[in-house]
């Protein structure tokens, strides 16, 4: 049995900066498993730009933001075994992984990161009918494909939801050659961030087709088309708008689940909305010296707010460790109003340190208000010239406020036009 | 006239009208949360610039490929010839992350680099 | 190339006789036309093993059910393959369909069904807390089991191989000829093989294959009989417990609640009549009929966890029974057609009866020396201790390598996978073989490994790597 202060489940953005910060902190026994064989996670496989423009205040590629992190784990000296699974957490926080090398590892931790990031929704959970032709893939594993094995997927493409990652990767093919038919979005909106809309679509004359789905998939063996159609309000395909497109990939980018297969394994409490634990302001799980950051805690749009929401979580943790923490006494968060969540769930009211509130909307809006509120009193409103589903809004507390506030109350998080 | 657009300078995107006289000139930008949004409109409007990103051919590497970009914005006309010179390239290993691939490209004054390192084999 | 018996199909029914005739001292060529075994009704059914109270008395379906539910486990065991005797119930949500299960059950007695009773309210609860209020009651067969289809065919052929079967894949039987020395000649087009005996287990294109030498007899005719169906995640386990039935149509079973053996939920099927024999889509209408079905067994039932769908296609023949017999015209061929459910329940009796019967043409034959009916287990690392862990990682490092996290499925496991004796060729292959893939992201990240494993075990470039064989290739061509 390996002892150490804190492991850290995942040597992607969030792992690397929570083990980094609780370093800062003064923690000195740390180690990173991470499943992959480099450190990076996904950011190694996206090499287009737009990282770090919050954090460094610079254009980053995905390759460049994780270097800068790869190195400074490397300088600070922070254990890390890579090509290593995490099968397992006891309740009393032994960590059971596995690798090539060394076998079955048990490790024991005064405190754990969770940072295992997401997966992203397949095929089935959409239910497209149709054949079960190859040339169907998420439009994560097509990039691995493009730009870690150089190689080209199809030739002709359609691209199922207009996330981020199905936005980059229409710019992506059509860079290497292959010809991106459309991408189409169920809602009436795009989940992805304008300035991949207009990059990689616009910039190539890529058509967007709003609340429009797949409706078909034809081919037995390989893709050859997909029937498209239009869809009414509650996303249901209308009748006559059926239009059938050749194509031998369809590529779908049609959202993110956080991977918590191993937090609820071990029997923390998870947010139905957002599919990640819910956490206290510090980013500790319903367990007790477990905590979570990065996708695995909700989906996020940028990797900076990944960088600083894990930075909480390692000091967290090393809080925790030192047992600097202060005595908890709660109060809960809740979005309504057009609010879908908020990410902390929980603010212990003595943590004695303003705290952002991260959420999402669930459709977009312009000129909207958003109000924080307490027993039905107002504590703060911003108003947001724009607010859309894809991208995360969040609104600060002051710790003077917070103290104020009556014990086990509900802090608001609403939206009004 | 008025022109809208979205910023790009950053994922935040902020509506912007661009108001233009018949000329062309930029008469004013409205909309922009920061100055780089300014800047955007002005480029968008005049010389509109992309980063490239793309991969590169690794001989001898422990990957096939390397990610490269443009170390600056490129013109948006210069993308597809850039993308036709990194795809000849033939790279040995190893590659230092930023090393420069291409000086210069078409003579844009803005180099190709490497956006992630590449160990021998 | 000259083989004694050539078996035409590598579903269940042909490879579970492929593997009963490999005990004996005569070459046997098993005959597959796609890049797998198990790529037909067997893929794609409800894997369960009926208790036979269905059947029309006397017919062959009821026997060989009967009897197959007897030789299951056993065999199972023989194969390491999994089985579970979990019961099967078939609820009534009024007086007439109440009525109904009486039906079943004289008809299950009649059949030789053990155990078979109608149960209330009480104990159905008991059985299966989730069950639609509206239930009045159930029949309970505590004999049925789930089984997994593709892994007994697998297991089947992988001892069919090890006890001297050839497996030939991607050879479709496109035409037969009988030769002056009495012998068959099967052509695929390209490749040619002969063989003295002939045992048609070609599924949905039995007729076809029939009609090759001359029987094309008009009851043969296989109506392909489509169901789909949806797989839900492992996170629905304990939905039910036991395989939920609806009161049967003329169309089949109907749609069924069922967990499988690896603790997923099963739904489905439907059951359409269609023309194309390799028609394996799934449809809106389908999906709609299928939950809104299984919705009055089991309410909750949410399609949030849904993780993929599948269609079959069941060779459903007008005269609704099994046809197993000696060409009229021809001495040395059986047929086996219109093998539709409970045909994966009856197959262990199937390929036994049509083990006799060639007996009953070639006369005795000589036992090989050597035989070994047993299967050895593959790995399944996600289901050992910590401990067996250690000592297996130890003897070779492949298996502390997890590549499909969703299942925790080793590299040492995919390898096993590909070089077992008939060994998977393909990424589809490596699914059934390994369950990496299978799981809830369905392939998401461990799919471009897998690719990257196939092609360095078979020493073939990524984009020849194929889905499912021929051109389901799952990559174009290199970037650069």
């Amino acid at each position: 049995m390996l002892n150490y202060d804190l492991v850290v489940v995942g040597g992607g953005p969030a792992g690397m900066a929570a083990a980094l910060k609780a370093k800062e902190c003064g923690v000195n026994s740390i180690i990173i498993l991470e499943r992959a064989e480099t450190l990076g996670g996904i950011l190694e496989q996206c090499i287009h730009t737009g990282f770090g423009l919050h954090y460094f205040n610079e254009e980053l590629s995905g390759p460049e933001y994780a270097y800068r992190f790869i190195d400074l784990v490397e300088q600070n000296e922070i254990e890390v075994k890579t090509d290593t699974m995490v099968l397992g957490i006891s309740a009393d926080n032994v960590v059971t992984a596995t690798n090539n090398q060394e076998g079955i590892i048990s490790i024991a931790a005064k405190a754990i990161v969770l940072a295992m990031g997401c997966r992203e929704r397949p095929r089935g959970s959409l239910n497209i009918a149709g054949t079960r032709a190859a040339g169907i893939m998420t439009a994560g594993t097509a990039q691995k494909y493009v730009n870690i094995d150089g190689y080209l997927p199809g030739k002709k493409v359609v691209i199922l939801g207009s996330g981020d990652i199905g936005l980059i990767m229409a710019r992506r093919m059509t860079l290497e050659g292959a010809e991106v038919k459309m991408v189409l979005e169920l809602m009436p909106y795009s989940g992805g961030l304008t300035r991949n809309i207009v990059q990689c679509l616009e910039d190539y004359n890529i058509p967007l087709k709003l609340s429009c789905t797949v409706i078909d998939i034809h081919g037995r063996e390989r893709l050859e088309g997909v029937t498209i159609a239009k869809v009414d309000r509650n996303r249901r395909p209308i009748k006559g708008t059926e239009e059938y497109v050749a194509c031998d990939t369809l590529l779908l980018s049609v959202g993110l689940i956080p991977e918590n297969e191993l937090s609820a394994a071990m029997g923390i409490e998870i947010d139905p909305v957002t599919g990640g634990p819910i956490v206290g302001e510090n980013r500790e799980t319903t367990h007790k010296g477990v905590f979570a950051c990065g996708n695995v805690l909700h989906v996020h749009d940028l990797v900076d707010y990944v960088t600083i929401e894990s930075q909480i979580a390692g000091e967290g943790a090393a809080n925790y460790i030192l047992a600097l923490e202060e005595e908890a006494i709660y109060v809960t968060t809740k979005g309504i109003d057009g609010v879908r969540y908020v990410v902390p769930q929980r603010i212990n009211i003595n943590s004695d340190k303003d705290v952002k509130l991260y959420f999402r909307v669930g459709q977009t809006y312009k000129n909207a208000k958003i109000f924080l509120e307490n027993n039905e009193e107002i504590i703060l409103s911003r108003r947001r010239p724009k607010l859309a589903p894809g991208e995360m809004e969040d609104i600060t507390i002051k710790s003077e406020v917070l103290r104020e506030l009556p014990v086990n109350s509900e802090l608001i998080v609403r939206v009004e036009v | 006239m008025n022109k809208e657009m979205v910023c790009v300078a950053c994922p935040i995107g902020c509506s912007l009208v661009v108001e233009l006289d018949k000329a062309g000139t930029i008469l004013s930008v409205a909309g922009n949360q920061c100055k780089r949004g300014n800047e955007y409109a002005i480029t968008e409007c005049t010389a509109p610039t992309r980063t490239l990103t793309t991969t590169a051919k690794v001989l001898g590497g422990i990957t096939p490929l390397v990610p490269v970009r443009s170390a600056k914005p490129l013109p948006k006309g210069l993308l597809i010839e850039s993308v036709k010179l990194i795809n000849a390239l033939k790279i040995k290993a190893p590659i230092k992350i930023g090393d420069v691939l291409i000086a210069n490209v078409l003579d844009s004054g803005v180099d190709i680099i490497a956006s992630n390192s590449c160990p021998k084999m | 190339m000259r083989f004694d018996v050539a078996i035409i199909g590598a579903g269940v029914v042909g490879s579970l006789i492929a593997r009963e005739l490999s005990q004996f001292n005569i070459d046997v060529v098993l005959l597959e036309k796609c890049n797998d075994m198990a790529m037909g009704t067997t893929k794609a059914n409800s894997a369960i093993v009926h208790a036979g109270f269905d059947s029309v008395p006397g017919s062959l379906k009821a026997i060989t059910n009967v009897e197959g539910v007897k030789l299951m486990p056993a065999l199972c065991k023989d194969l390491a393959v999994p089985y579970k005797n979990i019961g099967s119930l078939v609820l009534a949500f009024n007086d007439s369909q109440m009525a109904h299960l009486t039906k079943l059950l004289i008809r299950g007695n009649k059949n030789g069904v053990p155990k078979l009773r109608i149960i209330g309210q009480d104990k159905l609860r008991e059985l299966e807390p989730n069950v639609n209020i509206n239930a009045l009651g159930a029949l309970w067969a505590p004999t049925a089991s789930i089984v997994c289809p593709y892994e007994l065919n697998i297991a089947a052929v992988e001892n069919a191989v090890s006890n001297g079967v050839k497996f030939i894949r991607n050879f479709e039987v496109k035409s037969i000829k009988k030769q002056s020395d009495g012998a068959y000649m099967l052509s695929s087009g390209k490749d040619k093989l002969q063989a003295k005996y002939i045992i048609n287990c070609a599924g949905v294109f039995s007729d076809t294959v029939a009609a090759m030498v001359g029987d094309d007899n008009v009851e043969y005719k296989i109506i392909p009989r489509k169901g789909e169906y949806f797989l839900f995640d492992k996170t629905a386990n304990g939905l039910v417990n036991t395989v939920v039935f609806q009161c049967p149509t003329k169309m089949g079973k109907g749609v069924l609640i069922a967990p499988t053996v690896h603790g997923n939920v099963i739904v489905g099927p439907n059951a359409i009549d269609i023309e194309d024999k390799e028609d394996c889509s799934t449809t809106i209408q389908g999906g709609i009929e299928i939950m809104t079905k299984a919705r009055r067994s089991i309410s909750t039932l949410s399609p949030k966890e849904m993780i993929t769908a599948f269609g079959g296609l069941r060779a459903h023949t007008e005269g609704d029974d099994f046809i197993i017999e000696k060409s009229k015209k021809n001495n040395n061929i059986i047929h086996v057609v219109g093998i539709e459910s409970p045909g994966l329940s009856a197959a262990p009796a199937i390929a036994n009866m049509v083990k006799m019967m060639l007996l009953s043409i070639t006369g005795e034959l000589e036992e090989k020396n050597g035989f070994d009916p047993v299967r050895p287990a593959p790995v399944r690392f996600k289901d050992l201790s910590d401990s067996e862990r250690r000592e297996l990682v130890k003897k070779n490092k492949a298996y502390g390598r997890v590549v499909c996290r969703c299942e925790t499925i080793t590299e040492g496991e995919i390898l096993d996978a590909i070089h077992a004796p008939a060994g998977a060729l393909d990424v589809d292959g490596i699914k059934r073989r390994t369950r990496a893939g299978m799981g809830r992201c369905q392939g998401g990240f461990c799919g471009s490994k897998v690719v990257g494993i196939l092609s360095r075990e078979l020493d073939i470039p990524l984009d020849e790597v194929t889905k499912f064989g021929k051109e389901s290739k799952v990559l174009l061509k290199k970037t650069k």
